[in-house]
């Protein structure tokens, strides 16, 4: 309790050169350049449980409920030991003028030390009076909070790309977070998120010191790096053409593959099939349901969901792999092999892009 | 006479703001303002009605389950579908589970703090603490070394500055416990935090993942083969029993006797918040199935006045009984803003008319919240759990009236002292306990249906649009956790041509209707003493007794046109 993240980091045996890399890190993520070095690592030698604050915009909570069912660290743990978290509407015991007072003093003093972690999109349409908290929108107080933020994390997919709100027709300019504040924001999308990886996420920013490698998205390769039809126990069936062919059919009662069912995993980036939900214990494709993409952008309008993917066109890299499901009802093995093709294609592209990346970093 | 402002009113789902009219220490008005928006029921528009329980499950995370069950209900009332027995236990499984796990949640997390004094724990005695738990509770933590490490904690927390605690009306003189009651249920708040995350596995089992498991039109999403792994075979089985008596266990000896204990420091609120003296239940837990409403668990009907002696019947289709104003509502209806319209034929203009934000006060506003205003055959309801008892206590249901007598006899409190914000609270757990008995019941029928292999979870019979109508209709009826939630759906050719919510915090939360009738919140909050003007713990009290849900009761939206101070689209 009440302990820096240095002293923390060296109980866990890092070097000082480690504690410079993530205050470098950090530094990076809070815009404030090599200038601002100084100012986090003072920060983070004397800094006690490093404050965090929860906002929630045009959402359903279902973040803050995701976030609670964590298993590893459980969430009282973390409430306890990791973090001060002075600020959720779901959670704090304050309302009103006490619970604003909570925000603000937080923010006041803790400049450049605090982490947002932002559920729910903003809407910015009509001068943003689609969201309004203490009479003031749900845009201002973004700004306001983010001014001085170390780092900002967009849960769930309402703040990482807008979800259910950002659907056509979008009536309220539903906005993802980094669409507004200029600073990076970390994406950890889903509706909601697997409340591991949220936790994760927190963990590997606070615990182990470090922002973790993100992707074009702003997604933490940790957990967006692979498709859930890629990790999913399920593939062997679509490999070998064994097909679901309606809901509780002999082949849904076998656990064949889901896809015909309209399962978007081949075009979900997701920890769905490795992780799994609530400590293990399932995820959709295993409870017999397809994985409707809900960690996608744009997921709500690649609909209907129950329509098999090869039968709309239009998803860039991905329709390819329409393609092979079309195959893949006649030819399986054709299919499978284009397929690996396509694998190979975009794992050379992400080499590549990992490559220059760390040729920037260093 | 002072105008208090709660906003946000915290520890609830959502963005609500409350003004409160004090004169001489006690609330005189009241108003009740939602003050955020989505679009949900535009985007539904135009989408496939299979498609509909996972957009409108994303209404709301905290009560997640019941939107897309009320969705799947809406869509096959509409086609003429009936799904298996098996797929119907299992929501109902499901369902159950949702009112154990929420009703938990609320009790601890989201509405002790309005009775439990955290910081005043520090002065309790963890031996004598241990010695009233084990009083009341054989739950084996229960020991003097459990709440000595649990007054450390806090101890440590405190010194650290609270985090979510702080700011809060920690030594307000409504706070009425002992510090070991106090102690008691700070340990017990942190027990639930643990607790939550177990029983929902159980939509993870079924629907795989919570929050958000998956649902499916005509049945449930899950195979049931005892022959394989990868469906719901003896393991899982197995998992949900375990779950189910964890929940039970935790229920009965934590819950239920923590909540009649501090009910029992309290019960002067049984006096206070009564509010409305209608009563609106849909009916839930088919026995039956969702055709035959006179075989649910709970009874479908209404009481008026809080007599007891009579029910009267609900009709959801009927387009005179179930109408929505905006007379108070950011909205605007084409025949003129007093009408009242059946959700079928339900509009959807937004038209903000507050104030520019930033703004210190809605006063003065004739039309103040982005939350629509129902009312049944013109009379202001209340939805929710107590609402549930009633109606049922009031239809004759036995098991229903035992355990409500039973109740009220261990606080030694009338019936009457039920129309009050504790009456409120104490229905939830009774309303939870209920809820477990069916839980059990519920997996009991499901291992029946398995022995004899009736383990059929889907009818495919209308899964394909080529078999709908042109054009058909429906309404799906639930109890939520919350209350009395309905969704209408008209279909044409294959695709949502409209589609309406009405949701529980729509029925308690809204703004006056077009007579000036006030709904649940601001009816119940007159009369409510108020201590301290700054500090109106008070009115969370009441608030929180409802078990507010904003996502959910604001969803409406038409787009068009962009003004800044007056917004308005036709």
């Amino acid at each position: 309790m009440g302990q820096s993240i240095w002293n923390s980091m060296q109980q866990k045996g890092y070097s000082r050169r480690d504690f410079l890399q993530f205050c470098a890190a950090a530094a990076t993520v809070a815009g404030l350049g090599k200038s601002g070095m100084a100012q986090v690592v003072s920060a983070f030698e004397k800094k006690e449980k490093p404050a965090v604050v929860w906002m929630h915009f045009q959402e359903c909570t279902c973040c803050s409920e995701s976030f609670i069912r964590a298993s590893h660290p459980i969430v009282l743990d973390v409430l306890l030991d990791v973090l001060s978290l002075n600020y959720t509407e779901t959670l704090m015991a304050a309302s009103g003028f006490q619970a604003e007072k909570s925000l603000n003093d937080t923010i006041e003093k803790n400049k450049g030390k605090y982490i947002v972690l932002v559920e729910g999109a903003v809407p910015t349409h009509d001068g943003g009076v689609y969201c309004m908290i203490g009479g003031k929108t749900a845009e201002s107080i973004l700004q306001t909070v983010s001014r001085d933020a170390l780092a900002i994390v967009a849960w769930g997919s309402c703040a990482s790309n807008g979800c259910v709100q950002a659907a056509r027709p979008n009536p309220t300019g539903a906005t993802p977070i980094h669409k507004l504040v200029d600073k990076t924001v970390i994406n950890v999308p889903g509706c909601p998120p697997i409340a591991d990886v949220m936790m994760a996420v927190v963990t590997h920013l606070l615990v182990l010191g470090q922002i973790p490698a993100l992707d074009s998205q702003g997604r933490p390769k940790e957990f967006y790096g692979r498709r859930v039809h890629d990790t999913c126990y399920r593939r062997p069936c679509y490999d070998a053409g064994l097909f679901v062919e309606s809901f509780d059919d002999e082949n849904a009662r076998k656990g064949y593959c889901l896809y015909k069912m309209g399962c978007r995993g081949p075009v979900t980036y997701n920890a769905c099939s490795v992780t799994k939900w609530n400590e293990g214990t399932s995820y959709p494709i295993q409870s017999g349901h397809g994985c409707i993409g809900c960690s996608e952008e744009g997921f709500w309008d690649n609909g209907p969901f129950y329509q098999h993917l090869a039968s709309f066109p239009g998803f860039g890299v991905e329709s390819t792999a329409d393609t092979i499901g079309t195959v893949v009802g006649v030819a399986t093995l054709a299919g499978v092999a284009a397929h690996a093709v396509v694998t190979n294609v975009r794992k050379r592209r992400v080499i590549a892009e990992v490559h220059s990346e760390e040729k920037k970093e260093s | 006479m002072t105008r208090v402002v709660v906003d946000p009113v915290t520890r609830i789902e959502g963005h609500l703001r409350i003004e409160a009219v004090v004169e001489n220490g006690v609330i005189t008005d009241a108003f009740s303002a939602g003050t955020m928006v989505r679009g949900l029921e535009k985007i539904l528009i135009g989408r496939d009605p299979r498609d509909a329980w996972a957009i409108t499950e994303r209404v709301c995370g905290v009560c997640t389950t019941v939107h897309a069950l009320t969705s799947v209900r809406a869509v096959e009332n509409a086609l003429g579908i009936t799904i298996p027995p098996t797929a119907e236990i299992i929501r109902n499984i499901m369902m159950t589970t949702q009112y154990v796990q929420d009703h938990v949640i609320h009790f601890y997390h989201l509405h002790a703090l309005d009775w439990v004094d955290i910081v005043n724990c520090l002065k309790a005695d963890p031996k004598k603490a241990a010695e009233l738990a084990q009083s009341f509770s054989k739950w084996d933590k229960n020991t003097p070394a459990y709440f000595t490490e649990v007054q450390d904690k806090v101890k440590a927390f405190a010194a650290s500055g609270l985090g979510i605690f702080a700011n809060g009306y920690w030594g307000h003189p409504a706070y009425k416990l002992p510090p070991e009651v106090n102690l008691i249920a700070v340990a017990h708040y942190l027990d639930a935090l643990i607790w939550q995350k177990e029983l929902v596995k159980i939509h993870t089992v079924f629907g795989g993942k919570n929050p958000h498991p998956n649902y499916l039109v005509g049945g449930v999403p899950c195979s049931i083969n005892m022959n394989e792994v990868a469906a719901i075979n003896s393991e899982r089985l197995n998992l949900v029993k375990r779950l189910i008596d964890q929940a039970d266990e935790f229920l009965n000896q934590v819950y239920i006797p923590d909540l009649l204990t501090v009910a029992g420091f309290y019960k002067d609120w049984a006096s206070h918040g009564g509010g409305l003296s209608n009563y609106l239940s849909y009916g839930e837990f088919p026995t039956k199935g969702y055709n035959q409403p006179d075989s649910f668990k709970y009874p479908r009907g209404v009481v008026l006045n809080r007599d007891l002696s009579h029910v009267y019947p609900v009709n959801a289709t009927d387009s005179q009984e179930i109408k929505e104003y905006i007379a108070h509502s950011w909205y605007s209806y084409e025949k003129g803003d007093s009408e009242g319209i059946h959700p079928w034929a339900g509009e959807t203009k937004i038209k903000y008319s507050g104030p520019k934000p930033p703004f210190v006060t809605l006063e003065g506003y004739e039309k103040y919240s982005f939350l629509k205003t129902p009312r049944w055959k013109d009379n202001a309801m209340e939805v929710g759990p107590l609402a549930r008892l009633l109606v049922a206590y009031a239809s004759g249901r036995t098991d229903v009236q035992e355990l409500v007598k039973a109740t009220l006899g261990k606080l030694n409190v009338p019936v009457a002292a039920l129309f009050s914000t504790l009456g409120r609270t104490a229905a939830r757990g009774l309303d939870a306990a209920l809820a477990m008995i069916w839980l059990k019941e519920y997996y009991g029928q499901l291992m029946d249906h398995v022995k004899i292999n009736e383990v059929s979870t889907f009818n495919g019979q209308f899964w394909e649009p080529k078999s709908w109508p042109k054009e058909a209709e429906g309404v799906g009826l639930t109890e939520a956790p919350r209350g009395a939630l309905a969704h209408w759906i008209k279909i044409k050719n294959g695709a949502i041509e409209n589609y309406q919510l009405v949701v529980p915090t729509t029925w308690n939360g809204s703004p006056r209707d077009a007579k000036g009738q006030r709904s649940s919140f601001e009816q119940a909050l007159i009369g409510t003493p108020v201590a301290k003007i700054n500090e109106p713990v008070e009115i969370l009290r009441t608030i929180h007794s409802f078990d507010p849900c904003l996502a959910c009761a604001v969803h409406l939206y038409d787009p068009q046109g962009r003004h800044l101070h007056q917004v308005s689209f036709e």
